[in-house]
């Protein structure tokens, strides 16, 4: 198993605002949108570099992606910046309608996904944004793993024509990727090559799955670890590639299982290479107040969950 | 002016008989109020917008315009064509099978003119807000025009973007409210009263004004005098009172041809009342 090791913990959320910064200056088009939360989505550098290129919407979510899309007539590349839950379930038709089936530049940026929000409750953990992105057609979805990545994939999808989901978190977490990565958007990453199972993690589990990936190798499993931080467009190729060298998966993600990351594998996997599946997701539920850490423990999204679940996967492909 | 009222007027009647054939050939889509418009679509686009039929969907050093209720597709497609964004005999095509005339406004097919979608009603107005805003950003001086319906203003979207205008000073904006009175199931009084809309609008700060959107002279003089109006802190509000199927008598005063088609008959005693001034397509 490849040493992964960390110096500090960060949230994703700062690597947004790092890379909404670093997108500014290099691009006089991009813009910036905020409903009310420019403090929890870290947009405060980049409005003190570039106070003309931010508009404060107010708590008005449809109207801040109707104003993104409008903005791109003229050239701009807006980026929107709420919380998850209010970057696509509130506004799913405005998306739909005024920015996918309009093919408008917009990047939806979306911080506090999943449980990891942590002690507000359901009423703002999505765990279904993931679903409701992918299901629109021209939509690039891409839930990054790190604060470096998060800042990346900022940078990256400045670049990239088209609508974006850009998926991250609350909570500080390791920083484990490289802080000079060139962030290519549908390109998984290989984080460790292995050969018994292939765990493919996105997100907040990507550092979850490398913990896991240390313990099953203490246990003679050797573990095939992929981190897909573009859900969609799915890079097929890896996936397959990886599976057909293991024989057996394990999906694991910060979202329902309905909808999510595991899906899209499933699919996949269904028509190319029909291959034992293990889902550490959440099981169809709302989540509830807590902190992160209890959260994703409650909701089976642990180390020992991913371990557990790479075992149970084995030994069906193994009958 | 580039054309007198009553060129202006003749073209209207040109567009009235395109709405009416097209919903005809394909027995479906939305007569009522695109008639009723057909004086304001002729109006923007032969006479008052600064616009080039060479489309790019930037549209930067031109006026740019949002439908929002989106619907009325047929008088925006008959007032595009004719003005030369495409040929008019692809009006033909409307609502049918690979083409890009859809059932509601898109840009998905390609058509030139069209800007962003339309059809979930309420949307328009923010789409309007952040071309405005993208034009002050680029320092150009053209103008942000969009049309609404009356019935379309109960979404709420709409009263965020209301709302956000004013406080920002978007001073490029022109935006138009197809006052008929109407909606789907029935006049908006008895669905849901939208009350005293311009002092709606005034209290959110909006600078209202009023025209009667089937005098084509009315609505010539209110857009130009909107104009005027524009870089002074405010959006302007163009309260238009119109009426659904205005131009054909039997589909007028009447939420009942809202989204209806004539049968041949019907087409017949339309076009009898709409005389012929550009060739039908």
């Amino acid at each position: 198993m490849k040493k992964y090791t960390y110096t500090e913990k960060k949230d994703t959320r700062s690597g947004f605002g790092a890379g909404l910064l670093e997108a500014g200056k290099k691009n006089p088009e991009v813009v910036a949108l905020c409903a009310d939360l420019v403090g929890s989505l870290k947009m405060d550098a980049f409005i003190k570099e570039f106070p003309e290129r931010f508009f404060q919407i107010g708590i008005a979510e449809a109207n801040m992606i109707g104003i993104a899309a409008g903005l791109t007539i003229g050239g701009k590349i807006p980026f929107t910046g709420t919380f998850a839950n209010f970057s696509t379930g509130r506004v799913y038709d405005q998306i739909r309608q005024s920015v996918a089936y309009s093919d408008k530049n917009v990047k939806i940026c979306a911080s506090h996904a999943g449980l990891t929000l942590g002690e507000d409750g359901a009423t703002h953990q999505i765990l279904e944004d993931i679903g409701l992105m992918k299901m629109l057609p021209g939509m690039t979805v891409i839930n990054p793993c790190d604060y470096n990545q998060t800042k990346a994939a900022t940078i990256a999808i400045a670049e990239h024509h088209g609508p974006v989901y850009l998926r991250f978190g609350r909570p500080v977490i390791p920083v484990f990727t490289d802080p000079d990565q060139k962030f290519e958007i549908g390109k998984a990453w290989m984080v460790n090559e292995g050969t018994d199972v292939t765990i493919i993690a996105t997100g907040h589990m990507v550092w979850k799955a490398i913990e896991a990936g240390e313990k099953l190798a203490e246990m003679g499993i050797d573990a095939e670890i992929i981190n897909i931080h573009t859900i969609k467009p799915l890079d097929e190729a890896a996936v397959l590639k990886s599976v057909k060298k293991t024989g057996c998966v394990v999906t694991c993600e910060e979202h329902n299982k309905f909808g999510g990351l595991g899906e899209s594998i499933a699919r996949l996997l269904s028509t190319e290479l029909p291959s034992p599946q293990e889902f550490v997701a959440v099981n169809d539920s709302f989540g509830e107040s807590g902190t992160p850490d209890q959260l994703m423990t409650k909701y089976g999204l642990d180390s020992i969950n991913i371990i557990e679940a790479a075992q149970k996967v084995i030994k069906r492909a193994k009958k | 002016m580039k054309h007198t009222i009553k060129e202006l007027e003749d073209i209207a009647s040109q567009v009235r008989r395109d709405i009416v054939r097209m919903v005809h050939g394909c027995q479906s889509g939305h007569p009522g109020g695109s008639l009723g418009c057909a004086d304001f679509f002729t109006a923007l686009y032969f006479e008052v917008m600064n616009h080039s039929t060479d489309f790019t969907m930037d549209g930067k050093g031109e006026d740019l315009f949002f439908l929002s209720n989106g619907h009325i597709s047929p008088v925006f497609y008959s007032v595009l064509a004719r003005s030369g964004y495409f040929d008019v005999s692809e009006l033909a095509t409307f609502r049918k099978l690979n083409s890009r005339l859809q059932g509601h406004p898109t840009t998905h097919e390609g058509l030139p003119g069209i800007r962003i979608a339309s059809g979930s009603l309420g949307q328009g107005m923010s789409v309007a807000i952040g071309a405005a805003l993208a034009k002050k950003l680029n320092k150009d001086h053209s103008v942000v025009y969009s049309l609404h319906g009356d019935g379309e203003l109960q979404e709420g979207q709409n009263w965020e973007a209301i709302m956000y205008a004013p406080f920002n000073k978007v001073d490029n904006l022109i935006s138009s409210v197809d006052y008929n009175g109407q909606q789907i199931d029935g006049p908006t009084e008895k669905v849901l009263s939208l009350e005293n809309l311009q002092a709606k609008f005034e209290a959110f700060g909006w600078h209202v004004i009023n025209s009667d959107g089937n005098d084509m002279d009315s609505i010539v003089k209110a857009l130009h005098y909107a104009k005027s109006l524009l870089g002074k802190g405010k959006p302007i509000l163009n309260l238009m009172s119109t009426q659904m199927g205005a131009g054909v008598d039997f589909m007028m005063g009447s939420h009942k041809w809202h989204g209806v088609a004539p049968n041949d008959e019907q087409l017949a005693l339309a076009l009898a009342q709409l005389p012929s001034t550009l060739k039908d397509y």
